[in-house]
């Protein structure tokens, strides 16, 4: 267990690096402001400076915030629900429904404000469909859901790749960016805000039942825990994590597996201070990745997906052979 | 003063007849000894008294009502269970996971306070891993997951304990230490303690009662004294016993060949 000092100073941290985060977001990019420009556009939101900041780059850096919270959240959960510490929040297929949903949506060429509503309606379809075939009767299985989802979720690569294979040259870019995970066009919607709150707050609220879960479904049942009820609301919840994140931004890769990962090194498993921490770290993790992906080619921008990846590897493989040799 | 009781009850597994119309009660100030051989179904049957399986007909019941019906967060405050294996897959430490004992006499959003703090260090002491607090599970020796995870049960403080093999992995120093525990759990005359076990001394020993399950459903149980003799133990075990009488009482041997 943490100490309480160490803790506040922990999230005292995340706090004053998320905000960093957003500051560097906003200043730096194709146009990079220094700071007495910064206070000139941040307060005069009618400038062209300033419609740059208020209009793309804070609302960007937002989104980038949300997305990487929803998605280091939907990981926690994932690997508590299977009880696997390399689930992911895209194992089950929920971002493979939601990404054929999309693909097919840019493929008959439907406007882009529209793609994110079926890309939704995509992860939910896919969610009732792994939700009803995986239920069953009996105890809980946690390598039934698990099959069911990652056979689902190969399903819907198949459904893609075809989509890749007939789908006209000129919409392939789009498509390969919204695979690889994409802020360029992405803006905070406050749906998704009010989602990560309220799940947030849920998950925080059952956080003592997850530590238990954690130990097995037999130890928690053992414990007091209702829990085949308590499994299929996680996997609810986890579900509709990624499925607003993806509907945001696409598949953004290792954001979901890695954080919640670093997170458990960092402040061991106790899901009360896992949860917060991982959502923050996620968040901020996202905004620098993204601000790296805007500018590091700029004028050209990358896929944000390419950057999470690329940070995101060597550090999980430092940290890991660092907490090997402690041990 | 909670008695857990079967009524009639016929457990099956995977077409192995476990029990046929078991009728038990185990009362406060009774330590039961489960014996048998391998796969008889012994895991089974406390699963049954656990309320996390269904016997195929008849009931368990606690406190006179069907457990399969009681909410588990009630149960788990007045039965716990020590399950055969522990496997952590998540990294806790060894203070963290006694703490979760606790877990049913929480409420939703409640931390874990200082009493609750006292208890998991008291039964962390009890067990000999008093200076393990801050260690990681899962570079625990099998042995010490043992004493933790017996510890846990400890925390819980449930007025009746279900272990299943409570001495595996223990060092002789640690099982004596452990059955006495049970044993003293019991003594006080509000707790009751049903353990299945391997070895017949410990169950001479320490246990008031035994069980024994002969295979085919057949059963036998009753105060140890009565029970425990050289003709039930061939024909649970199939296989030569010798009677030995010790200071404390009968002791059981395997004759060689």
């Amino acid at each position: 267990m943490m100490p309480t000092a160490h803790r506040r100073l922990l999230f005292l941290v995340l706090t004053l690096l998320s905000a960093a985060s957003i500051l560097i977001a906003s200043a730096a990019g194709s146009v990079t402001m220094n700071w007495s420009e910064w206070f000139a556009a941040i307060s005069n939101s009618s400038s062209e400076q300033g419609e740059l900041l208020w209009r793309l780059r804070l609302p960007r850096a937002a989104a980038a915030w949300t997305v990487g919270a929803l998605l280091s959240l939907s990981g926690c959960l994932m690997q508590v629900l299977l009880r696997n510490p390399l689930a992911d929040p895209y194992i089950l297929g929920v971002s493979g429904g939601a990404s054929f949903a999309a693909l097919f949506g840019m493929t008959l060429g439907v406007a882009a404000g529209v793609i994110p509503a079926l890309a939704w309606a995509g992860a939910m379809a896919s969610i009732l469909i792994v939700f009803s075939l995986a239920r069953g009767e009996g105890p809980w299985s946690g390598t039934r859901l698990l099959l069911t989802g990652v056979v689902t979720a190969s399903g819907w690569a198949a459904l893609i790749s075809l989509l890749l294979t007939l789908g006209p040259d000129s919409s392939l870019r789009g498509m390969l960016f919204w695979l690889i995970g994409d802020l360029s066009y992405a803006k905070l919607p406050y749906w998704a805000l009010a989602i990560l709150v309220l799940v947030f707050l849920a998950c925080l609220g059952m956080a003592r039942s997850l530590n238990v879960l954690a130990m097995g479904e037999t130890t928690a049942r053992l414990l007091g825990e209702p829990t085949r009820k308590l499994l299929w609301f996680v996997y609810l919840l986890a579900s509709i994590l990624t499925a607003t994140a993806v509907s945001i931004a696409g598949n953004i890769g290792f954001v979901g597996l890695i954080v919640p990962h670093l997170m458990r090194l960092l402040v061991g498993s106790d899901h009360r201070i896992l949860l917060p921490a991982a959502a923050m770290f996620g968040g901020l993790f996202l905004v620098f990745s993204d601000t790296l992906a805007r500018t590091i080619l700029a004028p050209r921008q990358l896929p944000v997906g390419v950057v999470t990846a690329l940070l995101g590897v060597p550090l999980f493989l430092l940290l890991l052979n660092r907490a090997r040799v402690k041990q | 003063m909670s008695v857990l009781e079967c009524s009639k009850v016929n457990v099956r597994i995977a077409g192995i007849q476990v029990a046929r119309e078991l009728d038990l009660k185990i009362q406060p100030g009774q330590f039961w000894g489960l014996l048998g051989p391998n796969g008889i179904g012994k895991t089974t049957l406390l699963k049954c008294l656990a309320g996390l399986d269904q016997p195929a007909t008849g009931q368990v019941l606690f406190e006179s009502r069907n457990i399969n019906e009681l909410p588990r967060k009630l149960l788990a405050r007045h039965i716990g269970m020590l399950q055969q294996h522990t496997v952590y897959v998540f990294d806790s430490s060894v203070l963290q996971t006694a703490l979760t004992g606790r877990h049913p006499h929480l409420a939703y959003w409640e931390r874990e306070g200082a009493e609750d703090l006292e208890k998991a260090r008291a039964a962390l002491d009890a067990v000999g891993l008093n200076d393990f607090q801050a260690r990681s599970v899962t570079g625990l020796s099998g042995g010490e997951a043992r004493r933790l995870a017996f510890a846990a049960l400890l925390v819980q403080q449930p007025e009746i304990m279900l272990l299943d093999e409570p001495t595996n992995h223990l060092d002789l120093k640690h099982q004596v230490k452990i059955m006495g525990m049970i044993q003293s759990h019991t003594r006080s005359g509000r707790h009751s303690a049903f353990a299945a076990l391997h070895d017949i001394n410990l169950a001479a020993s320490y246990c008031s009662h035994v069980v024994m399950l002969f295979g085919e459903g057949n059963w036998c149980a009753g105060p140890t004294s009565e029970m425990l003799d050289e003709t039930s133990l061939e024909k649970l075990y199939h296989c030569t016993v010798e009677r030995l009488e010790g200071p404390n009482g009968p002791r059981f041997h395997p004759a060689p060949g």
